[in-house]
């Protein structure tokens, strides 16, 4: 009795949790004369891929451009991170506990306080408008999580280790690389899907910094497709779900990487 | 053009002194109030559905039973998901369509079961109480729904911690499952509660893709917010000034939540090791 309870609420939140996504599936594959407003909870009674195709026709550009974004993003970030984890946790100088309270509140500032800054140094090095400037962008403002994740993950490796090949005479980046790098897999793992989420995700910096709807990311040409008012539902639906469709993947296949990295985001220390 | 001559000129580093005459100008205006209102009420709310609701699906999942953790990836999966997705899907489902006659999305569900007395006008409402605008309640909800999976997994792993002969222990004693919550369980939550409480805190001051997406300011800016309020002043109407104050507000709004929490996580640390 007390089991089936269980169950059903579990069943009930499940179904809260699934609405939005049961509503993206059936409008997005509905054919066009189906869309009507009255038949919004029903199900297609044909599928139909009409929508995805156009959708898929319109995104087709933001989507590759959100793949050149993310790759180098998520990439030098969580080299640069990995990097920067080595020094604060193993290098301790003076100071260095304060440096990483500093680039950890880099975490928490509000894009919106750094965007004239911003704008003004992409502008002066000139990358402003460009996909460049924006993997720019969000490899440093990825670098706090980066760096915090390595840097709690590399605080577990012992310091014998690092020491060791220092009497041997390695200097620091071939200790880095010889010591701390071949056993990084698992945390560069978390670090990559943690980046490839988030950069993907984000739109703030990406409406400001690409301007030119031929160079906006997914995100970006998502909202101009869903405020038009002359494009239909079920392709607005459809577009929505082929923006979510890469992390959505990534998240049922490696879903238990992602839970840590957004646990780290919490800073337990 | 003319405008972004001045935003021009602002790069090139030609402004003049106003000392605070921008913010005293901005407490006055009547939409930041608003915006101010509107994050303090989402806040809560938004804080307030995010602990309770991850609560009780932590202690859900966290049964020994089959299947569960098919249900936690349920509950956590939109985390993966971009807020101007999560925006659109809601948009599209708490649009209220014309009533009575054409309701559409969520009320045309309540037609559909005959609960035509819980239609209302959602995200367009202007209704307001104690300055809380009722249009606020929508977005809550999709806010609730993409994080509170997040507090979910911060309260799992701490439920995770508790050790099984303290549990086993208290029920010796012939303590109650309700007890052994309250009384056990709960304190140790305590400390995530706080570190959930300063991260949604921090999200919730600055939202901005999720309002947005779903639905921009709104009627008499019943769902504005500062970032939207920036946003638009800054890249819609060229008023850098105004932009930046907002900014900074926002930067201390964040600052006066995250530093305390951050001092305390280093001295927590320092303690420890």
């Amino acid at each position: 009795m007390k089991k089936a309870l269980t169950y059903l609420l579990l069943v009930c939140f499940a179904l809260f949790f699934l609405m939005p996504i049961y509503v993206l599936l059936a409008t997005g594959l509905k054919p066009l004369k189906e869309v009507g407003l009255s038949r919004m909870w029903s199900l297609p009674t044909e599928v139909s891929f009409s929508g995805f195709l156009k959708a898929f026709e319109r995104l087709s550009p933001n989507l590759l451009n959100s793949f050149i974004l993310v790759i180098p993003a998520t990439l030098f970030s969580a080299i640069i991170g990995s990097i920067n984890g080595y020094v604060l946790s193993k290098l301790k100088f003076r100071g260095s506990d304060l440096l990483f309270a500093l680039v950890l509140f880099g975490m928490f500032i509000p894009y919106q306080s750094i965007l004239f800054p911003m704008i003004q140094f992409l502008q002066n090095i000139g990358l402003y408008g460009s996909i460049w400037g924006l993997v720019l962008v969000h490899v440093v403002y990825g670098l706090p999580i980066t760096t915090l994740i390595f840097r709690n993950y590399y605080s577990e490796v012992p310091t014998e280790l690092i020491e060791a090949a220092g009497m041997d005479g390695a200097g620091i980046f071939k200790t880095y690389f010889k010591v701390l790098f071949p056993i990084s897999l698992p945390g560069f793992v978390v670090v990559v899907i943690w980046q490839f989420t988030n950069v993907w995700n984000e739109f703030l910096f990406a409406v400001t910094v690409t301007n030119e709807p031929t160079k906006q990311p997914i995100t970006v040409a998502l909202v101009n497709l869903a405020g038009s008012q002359v494009v239909e539902w079920n392709v607005q639906m459809a577009g929505a779900l082929l923006a979510a469709l890469p992390t959505l993947i990534v998240y049922i296949l490696l879903g238990k990487y992602f839970l840590r990295g957004l646990l780290a985001g919490s800073v337990k220390g | 053009m003319s405008n972004w001559n001045s935003f021009a000129r602002l790069l090139r580093g030609e402004y003049e002194f106003v000392g605070l005459r921008n913010y005293l100008r901005l407490f006055e205006d009547p939409r930041f109030q608003t915006d101010l209102w509107n994050t303090f009420y989402f806040t809560l709310f938004f804080i307030a559905g995010c602990l309770a609701l991850g609560i009780i699906l932590a202690v859900l999942v966290d049964k020994n039973i089959k299947g569960a953790s098919i249900f936690r990836n349920i509950y956590l999966f939109p985390m993966a998901l971009s807020f101007v997705v999560t925006g659109a899907v809601w948009r599209w489902i708490f649009a209220p369509g014309i009533l009575p006659n054409s309701p559409q999305g969520m009320n045309l569900l309540f037609s559909i079961f005959g609960l035509d007395i819980f239609r209302w006008k959602w995200f367009t409402s202007t209704v307001s109480f104690f300055r809380f605008n009722v249009a606020l309640i929508p977005v809550i909800i999709a806010a609730v729904w993409q994080l509170s999976g997040y507090t979910m997994a911060m309260y799992l792993a701490g439920l995770r911690g508790i050790s099984h002969d303290l549990i086993e222990a208290a029920e010796v004693d012939g303590a109650t499952n309700w007890q052994i919550f309250w009384r056990i369980k709960f304190p140790i939550l305590r400390p995530i509660t706080l570190s959930a409480m300063i991260i949604l805190g921090h999200i919730s001051l600055k939202i901005f893709d999720l309002v947005y997406a779903m639905t921009g300011s709104g009627p008499n800016n019943v769902t504005d917010v500062p970032a939207i309020y920036m946003f638009e002043t800054t890249f819609r109407a060229n008023k850098y000034a105004t932009g930046s104050a907002i900014a900074m507000v926002m930067l201390i709004m964040v600052a006066v939540v995250i530093i305390p929490y951050l001092g305390s996580a280093f001295k927590k640390e320092k303690v420890v090791s």
